[in-house]
């Protein structure tokens, strides 16, 4: 765990004689060492193939309307639960929706709260962590209890009660996600800066009576950025996993959006009777997005945790 | 919190029950019969001294007792997840030691890799494969979990096997890769080389010196996934339509059947302290270490 702060404290501890000149050589350790990383990166199976999946429900995200055939919102009863033809690759769904244009645009919903949920929840947590990881005593206490009683019940069942309490929209999912996975982030980065504040350049820095918010942005933080950018990584595919399963549920992304969760849900009443290419084809595009996340999430942690 | 979490829910009970169209005074009247006009602490007071004494109330939605329906609910959960359990625990511990015996290897990688991208997949994705191969394409297994009363139980192993499967499916990867880790230490211990050194068989080894130490971090982990397993209900359930806490609960949270909702996330809560609970005993009584430390 401690490995992405190493060369940090050997230059920290020239600190007093040559102040300026170990600032220098620390960020010129940590320049390599990001590029190293890169470099591991590039070279990793799973990223490569995790990226280019996730790289192109971006692509759909982004461009959405324009790359399809159909308006994804025009319903058109006459011709609902067609079969996949040449006309409606995917068929339509139960008010007649192509769902081919359905899914394209579908991404759109998802990876806009995905990412911001999970940005959230560590921004959050990483200050949490920080804080509890580097005071201990009564502040950590507190806040480890409070943190506790978060995660005693089910996410997917907290995301439910806050949803009915708040009433159900994009804002309510990101901040939902985001809060829930905050205290498990902020557990992560509290037992990486638990190691990290024994080091010498955090007691190099109190001695040069350096004020505790740098202490624990500007000199900690960086060192233990290696763990938070895996669980970013890592958290977003829960982020995923989350959204979709409340969106399905009802308590997500509301109609008449053509969000994959919710596609599956308005059209799953339909499937005993036969029908399943409204609900197979939004599956399987989740199935694909939550796959080309972890995948990117191994290649991350492979190069990061050495 | 519980309490306080169903209080925020927006909506007047009374008027819930009654219809928008029911006369301010009835509904005043109601709600002094329901106690929802009482301040916050006294109504706190009187769910907390009737939820020990086992009187849970009466559904704001259809009337019958809380109790009725959050025990039925709960029998007929346990069902579905004592099946999900008896499956992914054998089969998660056995992929878990096979994948430990060869690391590395490219059984290695497919037990790992391929469980832990089946445990991020939404439990309703694997609903809808299930459902389209199993149920469509080959017509084995009925689209909804709901077997018809009195069904013998054999029918109602057919009609809960595809909800447990995409139970199982989530599951796998978590239990699977503790025992994978879990082994590979045991494996790498003195005490197992000496084994092997002394000449016992390969299979002695592995029974006796192996999986008892491996299988400790792997209990605590099926307990905490009791929890997770929860969540996953409140979709399988809906999905399949099958009258279980989960479906009790996402009824309950859209009807605004505060009483209802209160029993059900509390009494999962208690399942989840329980199985905490169970397996911090079965630890104790597997590994004699942690009863001697707690000893001292």
């Amino acid at each position: 765990m401690s490995t992405p702060g190493q060369p940090a404290p050997a230059g920290a501890t020239e600190i007093g004689t040559a102040s300026p000149a170990a600032v220098g050589a620390r960020g010129d350790d940590a320049r390599v060492a990001t590029r190293e990383r890169l470099a591991l990166l590039r070279r990793s199976k799973s990223f490569i193939a995790g990226a280019i999946i996730v790289g192109f429900w971006v692509v759909c995200a982004i461009f959405g309307e324009l790359l399809v055939p159909k308006d994804p919102l025009a319903s058109d009863p006459i011709n609902d639960l067609l079969a996949p033809s040449a006309d409606n690759w995917f068929g339509t769904d139960k008010l007649g929706r192509d769902v081919f244009s359905r899914v394209i645009v579908g991404a759109r919903d998802i990876l806009i709260v995905a990412p911001l949920a999970t940005i959230l929840a560590t921004v959050v947590g990483t200050a949490l962590g920080l804080v509890t990881g580097y005071f201990r005593g009564v502040v950590d206490d507190v806040l480890s209890r409070i943190i506790e009683a978060f995660l005693a019940l089910p996410v997917i069942i907290m995301g439910l009660l806050v949803a009915v309490a708040l009433g159900p929209s994009r804002t309510t999912l990101i901040l939902t996600i985001g809060l829930l996975f905050a205290p498990i982030i902020s557990r992560t980065v509290r037992a990486a800066v638990l190691t990290e504040r024994e080091l010498e350049y955090v007691a190099a820095a109190r001695l040069r009576n350096e004020r505790t918010p740098y202490i624990l942005f500007g000199e900690i933080l960086p060192n233990v950025m290696g763990p938070i950018i895996v669980e970013f990584t890592v958290r977003l595919g829960y982020a995923v996993f989350t959204a979709a399963g409340l969106s399905f549920l009802g308590f997500g992304i509301q109609p008449p959006a053509p969000d994959w969760g919710l596609q599956v849900s308005e059209n799953y009443g339909v499937i005993s009777g036969g029908f399943w290419w409204p609900v197979l084809f939004p599956s399987l595009a989740i199935a694909t997005l939550v796959i080309g996340v972890n995948l990117i999430a191994d290649g991350v942690a492979s190069a990061f945790e050495r | 919190m519980i309490f306080l979490a169903a209080q925020v829910l927006p909506g007047d009970v009374a008027r819930r029950i009654l219809g928008p169209f029911a006369d301010q005074a009835s509904v005043d009247a109601l709600s002094k019969e329901l106690g929802t006009d009482q301040p916050l602490l006294t109504q706190y007071w009187d769910w907390i001294s009737s939820f020990v004494t086992g009187d849970l109330g009466t559904s704001s939605a259809n009337n019958r007792p809380v109790s009725d329906i959050v025990g039925e609910a709960f029998v007929a959960s346990a069902k579905l997840a004592l099946l999900a359990f008896l499956i992914v625990v054998p089969l998660a511990v056995f992929g878990g030691v096979v994948a430990a015996m060869k690391e590395g290897s490219f059984r290695d990688r497919l037990i790992s890799v391929g469980g832990l991208s089946a445990t991020a997949i939404p439990e309703f994705v694997w609903a809808v494969f299930f459902i389209v191969i199993f149920s469509l394409g080959l017509g084995l297994f009925p689209t909804t979990a709901q077997f018809p009363e009195g069904a013998s139980v054999f029918t109602q192993l057919e009609y809960l096997l595809l909800p447990a499967l995409c139970l199982v499916c989530v599951l796998f990867g978590y239990i699977a890769r503790m025992a994978r880790a879990g082994t590979i230490e045991a494996l790498e211990a003195d005490y197992t080389r000496t084994a092997i050194l002394k000449g016992l068989p390969q299979r002695l080894v592995i029974r006796r010196h192996v999986l008892r130490n491996s299988l400790l971090p792997t209990i605590a982990v099926v307990a905490t996934q009791a929890g997770y397993l929860i969540g996953g209900l409140v979709i399988i359930e809906t999905l399949f339509n099958y009258q279980g806490i989960g479906l009790a609960m996402y009824r309950a949270a859209t009807q605004k059947d505060i009483p209802v909702l209160q029993s059900a996330v509390l009494l999962i809560g208690i399942v989840y302290l329980v199985a905490t609970l169970i397996a911090d005993i079965l630890y104790s009584v597997l590994n004699p270490r942690v009863r001697l430390e707690a000893a001292e």
